[in-house]
């Protein structure tokens, strides 16, 4: 009480302006290209918040999972950071975030209707709500609408029929030397995406058993093989093209799976003769528009915060609407709110609206910890297969094997009625 | 023999310093490779386990671990032999009286050794790109075929240990000069004057004084090259299909990026063992020599 009545005269004394040793001040981490763009938005926060300090820490993010974890064994956390919502599940499991239920309920920017649903569920772990989606990532089709147009392809495929049909048509207008597609084989978003538009889920019994050997996964890894197989995508990994953008400009490939920042990197890589030639196109899935992955990041405020009221408010800022869209300008990323969305700066690009169009159809996947393991395991397996010409029975139940092996420990925990 | 309380005042800070930096993890490492230490146990340390030799077991069951011994054996086997072989060629070249601008030459070879591996990475990614890089852009007239250098399986790993002996050739070089200035010239003189030609000078003097440095040498790069981690770390990722996954960078995805500190414990006692076994093998050979 005294310390209160102390402060309260301190502020009077002081004409309004809050000594720094009042100010409350929040550790913020923000990982990679984010980190090097939020800046110029916190100003504006600290103007409105006169009494919260930002204190503004940047990741790289190839060290960003070490550090965190370490942080969290050295209990140095900070308040609030962002997370990548894959990373949602493992941090849940140490027990590491705070529930946000509480903030969300009462919040009046922050509405959790307005959220693309796939991507709002990422958070959800059980029945908590752990952290509120900052930007989306999801992976569609890039095309080359002239390399179509000249194989008779004159609206992009929406189904894998037609997709098949257009890849082969591309092919076959190309030559040879050419793709009709990239799907680099390091990355394993390509397969994860037409996994995800199966109706199968990829784990069995509440995430305790792999289910890749069933017919979902299965007609997933088919059609992806397929597509190396008959040679419309070349079996090259990410490193060896050099440069995507420059082959996309030349033609290497016509169909190219990726994510939203290469909408920025194409518009700015590209030739200006070449600007008019290519376009976005949501993902086909096996019967009309498919689903894809729910990607992106997370904001998520740590149980070991001494500030939690604090750091929330900073979310409810960096979730207005109107600030989404200045951090879109400055990033390039896509918000994860549809009020976000209708301002004209996203609704009025032609390329962004492919990707508007998809959100609404992004599924999470299953949320486990171990789920980057996982998934990194079923791109192997799909190299081997690509490559090595592994069969397709044997590689699916190596895969759930493996799979299994890696959820040992998880089944142990859940029988143990430990919550994982 | 006991010593004098003076001489332990005098080793106990050494002791301690190695004691706790050195010891202390290695034991606590052992102890950690007999448990089941994951992201589970970091939340809650209820939640570890015990497992004594399972990790070890297991380990010797996981084909993705062979797999990395068989590379790391091939990288050994292939590497050094190549890499002390052409430490000792150009050593001696820039021994040898005919050789000019030799401070320019030493300096130059010398310089991959302190140049920074990431740099070098960009570059020899470049020199050995498929379609645009040099390598295959001079192959190419001389007939070959373009070669998936990076991209390809089988020719990933000879890539890679053509890259580590560019790299570290001239740090043994450099021991190899030094200890080829310490041979008497006398001996020389006396084999010139009896007519021996060049090569059996080289055979029967320069080769047999060498031999204690061709030694320390050769367990030095054996152990160096075992622990191979960067040269695919920066240049495949371990890939295409494994092909250049090593024993360390196998125990680096368990530990750091999987979590699983008692597996990734197990590999490192495992390589430490396989080490172990070759270096004494190594110095067992010697000694059977002399």
């Amino acid at each position: 009480m005294l310390r209160l009545l102390l402060g309260a005269l301190l502020v009077l004394l002081s004409a309004c302006t809050l000594s720094n040793s009042e100010r409350q001040t929040i550790h913020f981490w923000v990982m990679g290209h984010e980190g090097e763009v939020i800046a110029p938005l916190l100003p504006e926060f600290e103007r409105r918040n006169p009494d919260i300090r930002i204190e503004l820490q940047q990741l790289p993010w190839t060290a960003a999972h070490e550090k965190l974890l370490t942080a969290f064994a050295g209990n140095t956390l900070p308040d609030l950071c962002q997370l990548g919502n894959t990373w949602v599940p493992e941090f849940a499991a140490l027990g590491a975030l705070a529930r946000l239920d509480s903030h969300v309920a009462a919040s009046r920017v922050v509405v959790p209707e307005d959220y693309f649903s796939g991507i709002w569920d990422t958070n959800v772990i059980g029945k908590s709500l752990l952290g509120i989606p900052w930007y989306v990532d999801t992976r569609l089709l890039f095309y080359r609408s002239d390399l179509l147009g000249k194989a008779g392809i004159q609206t992009p495929p929406r189904t894998w029929q037609e997709w098949e049909r257009a890849l082969a048509a591309v092919k076959k207008e190309v030559g040879p030397d050419r793709y009709a597609i990239l799907l680099p084989l390091n990355e394993f978003e390509p397969l994860l995406a037409l996994s995800l538009q199966q109706d199968e889920p990829l784990l069995r019994d509440g995430g305790r058993w792999g289910n890749f050997a069933g017919p979902g996964f299965r007609r997933a890894l088919q059609f992806y093989a397929r597509m190396f197989r008959k040679g419309w995508a070349p079996i090259e990994g990410g490193a060896q093209i050099a440069n995507v953008w420059t082959e996309f400009g030349r033609g290497y490939f016509a169909f190219y799976l990726s994510g939203p920042w290469n909408i920025e990197e194409f518009k700015r890589r590209l030739p200006p003769d070449r600007q008019g030639d290519w376009m976005t196109a949501p993902l086909p899935g096996p019967d009309g528009p498919g689903a894809s992955t729910a990607g992106g990041s997370s904001l998520v405020i740590f149980r070991s915060s001494r500030h939690p009221q604090a750091a929330w408010r900073l979310i409810e800022y960096l979730s207005e609407p109107a600030i989404q869209v200045r951090f879109h300008e400055l990033s390039g990323n896509l918000p994860p709110r549809r009020a976000a969305w209708r301002d004209a700066r996203l609704s009025g690009d032609v390329y962004s609206k492919a990707f508007r169009d998809q959100l609404e159809r992004v599924r999470p996947t299953p949320k486990i910890p171990e789920w980057e393991r996982i998934v990194t395991e079923m791109q192997t397996v799909a190299e081997q297969v690509v490559r090595g010409g592994m069969d397709m029975d044997e590689a699916s139940l190596a895969l759930d094997r493996r799979v299994d092996g890696m959820l040992e420990k998880r089944r142990w925990m859940l029988a143990h009625g430990a919550s994982p | 023999m006991t010593l004098p309380a003076a001489a332990w005042g005098f080793v106990a800070p050494a002791l301690l310093v190695i004691g706790l930096f050195f010891l202390l993890p290695v034991v606590a490492a052992l102890g950690l490779s007999l448990t089941d230490f994951d992201i589970y146990a970091l939340a809650n340390l209820a939640n570890l386990r015990f497992v004594g030799l399972a990790n070890y077991m297991r380990m010797l069951q996981t084909p993705l671990f062979w797999q990395a011994l068989g590379n790391t054996l091939y990288f050994v086997v292939a590497g050094v032999p190549l890499s002390i072989g052409v430490s000792l060629g150009s050593a001696l070249l820039l021994h040898s009286r005919l050789a000019c601008c030799r401070s320019f030459f030493r300096t130059a070879l010398f310089a991959p050794v302190v140049t920074s591996l990431v740099a070098v990475a960009v570059v020899w990614r470049y020199l050995f790109h498929t379609r645009y890089g040099m390598v295959n852009f001079v192959l190419g007239h001389l007939g070959v075929s373009p070669v998936n250098w990076l991209g390809d399986p089988h020719w990933a790993m000879p890539t890679i240990i053509l890259l580590a002996v560019w790299k570290n050739f001239g740090y043994n070089m450099v021991i190899f000069l030094a200890s080829l200035q310490a041979i008497p010239q006398g001996l020389y003189e006396a084999a010139r004057i009896d007519g021996a030609s060049w090569s059996r000078q080289t055979r029967h003097i320069t080769l047999p004084m060498l031999e204690p440095t061709l030694l320390l040498v050769s367990i030095l790069t054996t152990a160096g090259y075992f622990q191979l981690f960067a040269e695919p770390y920066v240049m495949t990722q371990g890939g295409p299909l494994h092909s250049t996954l090593s024993v360390l960078y196998f125990m680096y995805e368990e530990g750091f990026k999987w979590w699983n500190l008692g597996a990734a414990s197990a590999v490192a006692f495992l390589l430490f063992g396989l080490i172990w076994v070759v270096t004494w093998l190594l110095l067992r050979l010697a000694a059977d020599r002399s």
